[in-house]
């Protein structure tokens, strides 16, 4: 069967892990590997699996997308750098998956909203955060049953998992995702916690995640949606796991979470970047199974 | 030489902790009158730095962490504009605070930042420390949990931070778990490493009942720093007690500048008729000093005990044993859900 080609971008923790999950997908193949640093490891473990590579960034890339066919790139650079890079490659007609927290683009969980993201054609869309992809499901598992005023997520993520773009950046990181629980978790105002545990060996990724409802919880229901989603994720996300709750107290509901890798790039306990790696795997899927059906086309995007 | 002979002369600013690590103690519920007050208390015995924030620092305010009835901008604009000579400081610990709220306090008039990262996390903080130099503020970076990491680790993690624009670190005893020689150790490899000019600090907690004795040990090894809390309001056993401090400094020679009387009064007629319960030593804040656990899972822990029936002592142990760190107070009720569940106390909803 024939699968869309694909650029990565960045060679750090999240766009190694990439390789792994592209490669696994029956329509998307990994083909450009791009890093800024001739000797890092990302770019000769990339050649090693196969990958073209360059050093010279996105520039580097540029002048092949057209005749290796690139239609999908993934983002994993930082924030700072996405905005030039989407540009140049939309302009050449390829479709843009954001792993950083840029978010110039609309923001995709795709138990929640990928279908719509796919149906409209953008050609940027962003992927929040590693906490926004394993918190937002279970928010609007909650908030599509009665009302949420206030989600609030706590994530708690292995030292070891944590690469240093994340580290440098921890203010855009704890932005993008309270914005994301408000705007896709559907929580009227949200905020989101992130604990980095050196601990030995390495934890697990814990998420908490809760809810304050407007009206008294209905336990049955809310109860029932929040298991059903957890099924949804755990369709690209194995690991995905419910530790304790739903709690109820009062008007607060709350879910305790654990997220364990496939153990591709980093150990299982890196959770965080399976669900980030996945989740984007997963919309890329969705974009190249409606391109290989002829039903959505990329065209480039004139740029003012 | 005997030690109080040769710290004779040495000068310590001394920084209260009362308005933010015992907002802790009092489960964030501390009124605006009753920070005024204090603070101006502390501001006339002389305490040159008074930290004021929700407990947990800037974006504290969470479920997480508990809700202050007041919001620190809230606080913060009613205590400066009172202060004669004192600095207003605010904690600020990244990963839960952001730039936004430091600018904010900072626009509300406060002059002085603890920025915290867990003892092995500097590199999360330089953004923020950053930020707060841009802004002129005394800037300190604070590793927290300090005795999990080696005093060659934390030298190195101190000198990341020297390296973003931190004047001051800090070693700060979290879990009230040190001993004099640990402190020792810490700051005298943190000493060999720090340019002359940046500051160190000691930040205790009493859970040992270290905390004199700790802080005494940092000065000894060349800090110039030391938090303190009149009556030792904060959270577990409570800080350094202050008062008690500024007595064994001036028995010592050692210049604090703050009136020892006034503090003692301030401890005994302002903050203790404020406990919520006495903050001293005991069963379970012996157990945090004990086991090595943030002193902050005190009071949650006595919570998820009372909710899920087990023991707060075997709360505080497992999450030791997990080595769950500041900032993960969700995982007390995780934990003790789970261990209610496999001693047959509680059935889970849902599977």
């Amino acid at each position: 069967m024939k699968k869309i080609r694909c650029a990565l971008i960045g060679s750090g923790n999240i766009g190694t892990d990439l390789i792994y999950k592209i490669q696994r997908s029956p329509v998307l193949e990994p083909v450009w590997m791009v890093g800024i640093d001739p000797e890092s490891e990302g770019l000769a473990r990339a050649r090693e699996m196969g990958l073209k590579t360059t050093a010279a960034g996105v520039d580097g890339l540029l002048p092949y997308v057209l005749e290796d066919n690139i239609q999908i790139a993934f983002d994993a650079t930082s924030a700072y750098v996405h905005a030039e890079n989407s540009r140049k490659l939309n302009e050449l007609g390829v479709m843009m998956i954001d792993l950083t927290p840029a978010a110039i683009g609309p923001l995709c969980v795709p138990p929640v909203n990928l279908k719509a993201h796919a149906e409209k054609v953008e050609m940027n869309v962003n992927m929040i955060s590693c906490a926004g992809q394993a918190t937002i499901p279970i928010v609007y598992a909650v908030s599509s049953v009665q009302s949420v005023s206030y989600g609030e997520i706590v994530a708690s993520l292995a030292s070891k998992s944590i690469g240093p773009g994340t580290r440098a950046n921890l203010d855009e990181f704890t932005y993008t995702t309270s914005n994301a629980i408000e705007i896709v978790g559907g929580a009227r105002k949200g905020k989101a916690l992130a604990i980095i545990n050196p601990a030995e060996p390495p934890m697990m990724m814990r998420n908490t995640i809760s809810c304050l409802t407007d009206a008294e919880p209905d336990q049955a229901r809310i109860t029932a949606s929040v298991l059903a989603m957890i099924t949804e994720v755990q369709k690209y996300v194995p690991g995905y796991r419910l530790v304790n709750g739903p709690l109820f107290d009062g008007n607060r509901v709350t879910v305790f979470m654990e997220v364990a890798g496939l153990g591709d790039y980093l150990p299982k306990y890196a959770g965080n970047l399976d669900i980030m790696t996945a989740a984007a795997t997963r919309t890329a899927e969705m974009f190249a199974q409606e391109i290989l059906a002829g039903t959505i086309q990329l065209k480039p995007l004139e740029v003012a | 030489m005997s030690a109080d002979q040769s710290l004779k002369g040495r000068k310590v600013i001394i920084h209260d902790m009362c308005l933010r690590d015992g907002m802790h103690a009092k489960r964030e519920q501390i009124s605006i009158e009753q920070m005024v007050k204090i603070a101006s208390a502390l501001d006339d015995a002389g305490v040159p730095l008074i930290q004021v924030t929700h407990g947990a620092g800037m974006g504290g305010n969470s479920l997480q962490h508990g809700f202050a009835p007041h919001s620190n901008e809230e606080y913060l604009s009613a205590v400066v504009p009172k202060m004669k000579q004192a600095k207003v400081s605010v904690l600020l610990i990244p990963g839960l605070g952001t730039m936004k709220e430091l600018k904010s306090a900072y626009d509300c008039g406060a002059r002085s930042v603890h920025v915290a990262t867990h003892c092995t996390e500097a590199d999360t903080s330089p953004q923020h420390i950053a930020f707060a130099r841009k802004l002129g503020m005394d800037t300190t970076g604070f590793l927290m949990m300090a005795h999990l990491n080696t005093p060659e680790g934390l030298a190195e993690q101190g000198k990341l931070m020297e390296s973003y624009g931190a004047q001051t670190v800090y070693i700060t005893d979290s879990a009230g778990y040190m001993l004099p020689a640990d402190v020792k150790a810490r700051v005298s490899a943190l000493r060999a490493v720090l340019k002359p000019e940046t500051e160190i600090g000691f930040h205790g907690h009493h859970n040992m009942g270290m905390g004199i004795a700790n802080s005494i040990a940092a000065i000894e090894e060349g800090a110039s720093r030391i938090d303190a809390s009149v009556a030792g309001l904060g959270a577990g056993a409570g800080n350094t007690p202050l008062e008690v401090f500024a007595a064994v400094c001036e028995r010592m020679g050692i210049e604090t500048g703050c009136d020892l009387f006034k503090l003692m009064d301030m401890a005994e007629d302002l903050i203790v008729p404020m406990m919520d319960h006495m903050v001293r030593v005991d069963r379970s804040s012996l157990t945090l000093g004990f086991a090595g656990v943030y002193s902050t899972f005190l009071l949650h822990a006595q919570r998820a005990a009372d909710c899920f029936g087990v023991p707060a002592r075997d709360i505080l142990v497992e999450l030791g044993r997990k080595k769950m760190i500041g900032g993960q107070e969700d995982m007390i009720v995780d934990t003790a859900m789970t261990m209610a569940r496999e001693r047959g106390l509680l059935k889970l909803a849902a599977v």
